[in-house]
């Protein structure tokens, strides 16, 4: 089998593997990025569209910075803003433990630099009277925001591309070794390919290739379930979440609410998932609580993907532990789309400069091997 | 162990699979979005309406056989577990989830007959989304349910045996029909006429549409390619090119439909395949020759959900799902291959008919760039276009891209003329390009009921 070469191969084509061969096919890297289906479909062109360093794990903070930065000149980066608007995030307390909560990480992320707003529900009245009663305090960060996934992420593909990466779309990664300086990887309909750096950006599918180098990492599925509802009048600004994650949610200016909240059922090897109606009348209930205005909005679609959870909710980016040359970036556990243009970029200083100034030391794969 | 035996939607083919299977001993829930028995075809004015026309005048030459099935109906609904006013807008498993009075209700089901009938088919043009423009089966539907008319001045443009029965319809209630415009010929009914005298009953009350419609010195637009609806606020007439020349109508109301497509999402979200069917050129889902689902072990599809046959074979169609799921439990029924018999000739004239009045999927090449393709979310034929040159070729990438069929009707209205656009662009045919996929609820269901006890 003749095997064709690259500086890099990243396998996986939603936006994290679509933005590093961007940044490396930017920086003069040959890159060949494999996709099984087409860059951009699968979780990443299909989330809910948050963009936010509100209440995220501290490991993950300088990477959402650097993400946030690169969202702010996106139209630059990719040819599209694709939608992001900075609308701000509100992260909602519903009992007093989650108000103890939300000052905890107020505190904590303000050491980071990121300045977080409390509103008790006096403020909430003043400034967001549509939330529902059983909202009692909340966090705001106002540099936060929402894009659309179905756009942005196909316009990194599409960047990618334009910036000279090799996109093969359609093609399956079956296996792949390392022979001590590259590494080959070869696909399902037998074509083979060789590059001294590997990328592994596969997404809920991505453990299988950590196992191929020794990494065993347990990745379970996770299917957000989300849905939209028809047009109304625009109103509600700020993305809001939860604190305990069950609900979220934004409307757009065009009037459609977005929401979504709990988990459908992915078929098994995951490359299939669909929603399941009881986890929809569970997040349509909240919904409804903590905006009690959109009851009698009509749902007019719902839909899921398939991420891959960790055993800690963050993911595994860096290099691999056992293997030189070989780069993951997998195990976003739902919340990958706003670190994907940041993730990107650091991986590729990684792999070009062999440092990056982005602080991901709390996010290597080490932390998650032989776990669970 | 009783299996529980579950029909969705009470046309005539829904009515056939009960009588059948209540005639073998079963008691099946027979579920229906309407208030009243029968269907689109057979639909019956609102039971509180002191609605004094009699089947004749809703139904004229079908009027028998409606009475035949509300007398049907009558005889065996003490028996049936009928359940009017119920949506059922998502499949999940073996649970069927519906909107009951604004509520949402939960049924389950052993075996399912689908019996969910078929809309409009629709190919737009410019100001087809001006008020006064319906579509064809809606028109003859508020005359039917409603006993009013979509204007006083109705032009019918499209293809298909309802145009001229519709247009009929409205002539004999009086209303001015301003012309029939089709984009068939007159002449390929004729060409196919032997194809289509294997029902020489029903070819014969086609003609007998089409000569009612004669007789009131009606014009009669042949191979006409439409041009625009004219119009600001509403619908003023009617641009055709038709024997060289352009033709303006002058009318109120245009009725347009070009044939009908299967209401076949919730087979989808059923698990039903689905395969392209050349003939009536529409993603149809697979079947055996009793409705029996390829794919998902205890689905059956009936009617005109399953492929466009109309209400005759509509009938058979329900009474041989109904065999399918008695064999299926073991029962010793009579052996269906006289039904089957009919229904092989039923499928021959249907074929011919859609060769005598195809879908015009020639008129998507030349719609104007600004012609609305996807009316809830306002995209263009122009905005389609530039998403397969941007190198979109797939149905659902190109929806992604430009938000067609992402509105309220999720693409049920525009889905088949957005294929036809991208298809035309790329220069390939229709079924290369996929089909936009079913998503739950298949029809727009308020938040709060979709809580019901969650809330």
């Amino acid at each position: 089998m003749s095997e064709t070469g690259a500086d890099v191969i990243v396998i996986g084509g939603g936006i994290v593997g679509c933005s590093t061969a961007l940044h490396l096919a930017k920086a003069g890297r040959s890159v060949i990025l494999l996709e099984r289906d087409q860059a951009g479909i699968r979780a990443s062109g299909v989330n809910f569209g948050g963009v936010r360093q509100h209440g995220r794990a501290l490991a993950e903070i300088p990477l959402s910075f650097r993400s946030r930065a690169i969202w702010a000149d996106l139209d630059k980066l990719i040819g599209t803003d694709g939608e992001f608007a900075v609308t701000g995030h509100l992260r909602l307390a519903r009992k007093e433990a989650d108000v103890t909560l939300l000052l905890q990480h107020l505190q904590a992320v303000a050491e980071y630099g990121l300045q977080l707003e409390f509103l008790d529900r006096a403020n909430i009245d003043r400034r967001f009277p549509w939330l529902g009663p059983s909202v009692i305090a909340a966090t705001h960060c106002p540099s936060d925001g929402q894009a659309n996934p179905r756009l942005i992420s196909p316009a990194f593909a599409a960047a990618a591309r334009k910036a000279g990466a090799t996109l093969v779309e359609g093609v399956e990664v079956v296996e792949g070794t390392h022979d001590g300086a590259s590494f080959h990887v070869s696909t399902r309909d037998r074509r083979g390919f060789a590059a001294p750096v590997l990328v592994n950006a596969a997404g809920a599918w991505a453990s299988a290739i950590a196992g191929w180098f020794g990494e065993h990492v347990a990745l379970k599925p996770e299917v957000p379930q989300v849905m939209v509802t028809e047009p109304a009048p625009y109103r509600f600004q700020p993305v809001l979440g939860v604190v305990g994650g069950d609900l979220y949610f934004r409307q757009i200016p065009r009037g459609n609410v977005i929401f979504g909240g709990g988990e459908g059922r992915a078929e098994p090897g995951h490359k299939r998932s669909r929603p399941l109606p009881e986890i929809s009348a569970r997040a349509a209930a909240e919904a409804c609580r903590i905006v009690p205005e959109i009851r009698n909005l009509a749902i007019i679609r719902t839909w899921t993907g398939v991420d891959g959870d960790t055993a800690d909710g963050s993911p595994a980016i860096g290099p691999s532990t056992t293997t030189p040359g070989l780069f993951h970036a997998f195990g976003f556990c739902g919340h990958g789309f706003q670190l994907g243009p940041g993730t990107g970029a650091v991986l590729a200083e990684l792999i070009v400069q062999g440092t990056s100034d982005t602080d991901i030391h709390g996010l290597g794969i080490a932390r998650l091997l032989g776990r669970g | 162990m009783t299996a529980g035996i579950v029909i969705v939607g009470a046309g005539p083919a829904g009515i056939r699979a009960a009588e059948r299977l209540i005639d073998h001993g079963r008691a099946p829930i027979l579920i229906d979005e309407a208030p009243r028995i029968g269907g689109r075809i057979y639909q019956q004015p609102p039971a509180d309406a002191g609605s004094r026309r009699d089947a004749e005048a809703l139904y004229s030459t079908e009027a028998a056989k409606a009475r035949d099935l509300v007398t049907t109906f009558e005889r065996i609904k003490a028996r049936l577990d009928y359940r009017p006013g119920t949506t059922v807008f998502e499949i999940s498993d073996n649970r069927l989830i519906a909107l009951v009075d604004g509520r949402r209700a939960e049924i389950g089901f052993d075996r399912l007959i689908l019996a969910t009938g078929a809309m409009d088919r629709i190919m737009p043009l410019p100001g087809w989304t001006l008020p006064g423009v319906f579509s064809l089966g809606g028109a003859q539907i508020a005359l039917k349910h409603q006993g009013c008319a979509i204007g006083r001045r109705v032009a019918f443009l499209g293809s298909g045996p309802l145009l001229t029965l519709a247009a009929s319809q409205y002539a004999k209630a009086g209303i001015e029909v301003a012309a029939v415009v089709t984009t068939s010929s007159w002449s390929g009914l004729a060409l196919n006429a032997i194809g289509m005298a294997v029902q020489l009953d029903t070819a014969a009350k086609g003609i007998s549409h089409i000569a009612t419609l004669l007789a009131r010195r009606v014009p009669m637009i042949g191979r006409a390619c439409p041009s625009q609806i004219l119009g600001t606020n509403r619908v003023i007439g009617l641009d055709v090119l038709a024997g060289g020349r352009m033709q303006r109508i002058d009318c109120d109301a245009v009725a347009l439909g070009y044939g009908l497509r299967s209401e076949s999402q919730l087979a989808e979200l059923a698990g039903a395949r689905f395969a392209f069917d050349r003939e009536q050129n529409q993603w149809l889902p697979e079947t055996d020759d009793h409705g029996r689902a390829v794919g998902r072990e205890g689905l059956y599809l009936a009617g005109d959900g399953a492929g466009i046959q109309g209400a005759d074979a509509a009938e058979l169609r329900g009474k041989l799902a109904a065999n399918a799921v008695l064999l299926d439990l073991g029962n010793a029924i009579q052996d269906s291959a006289r039904e089957l018999g009919v229904l092989r000739r039923w499928r021959r004239f249907r074929i011919a008919l859609d060769r005598a009045m195809p879908f015009p999927s020639g008129l998507a090449k030349s719609l104007p760039d600004a012609t609305i393709l996807c009316r809830c979310e306002n995209v263009t034929a122009g905005e389609v276009r530039a998403a397969a040159d941007q190198g979109l070729k797939e149905i659902n990438r190109v929806k992604a891209a430009t938000r067609l069929g992402m509105g309220r009707c999720q693409g049920r209205v525009c889905g088949a003329a957005g294929a036809e656009v991208l298809a035309a662009r790329l220069g390939l045919s229709v079924d290369s390009v996929g089909r936009l996929r079913a998503q739950p609820p298949v029809k727009p269901v308020p938040i709060d009921a979709l809580a019901g006890e969650a809330s």
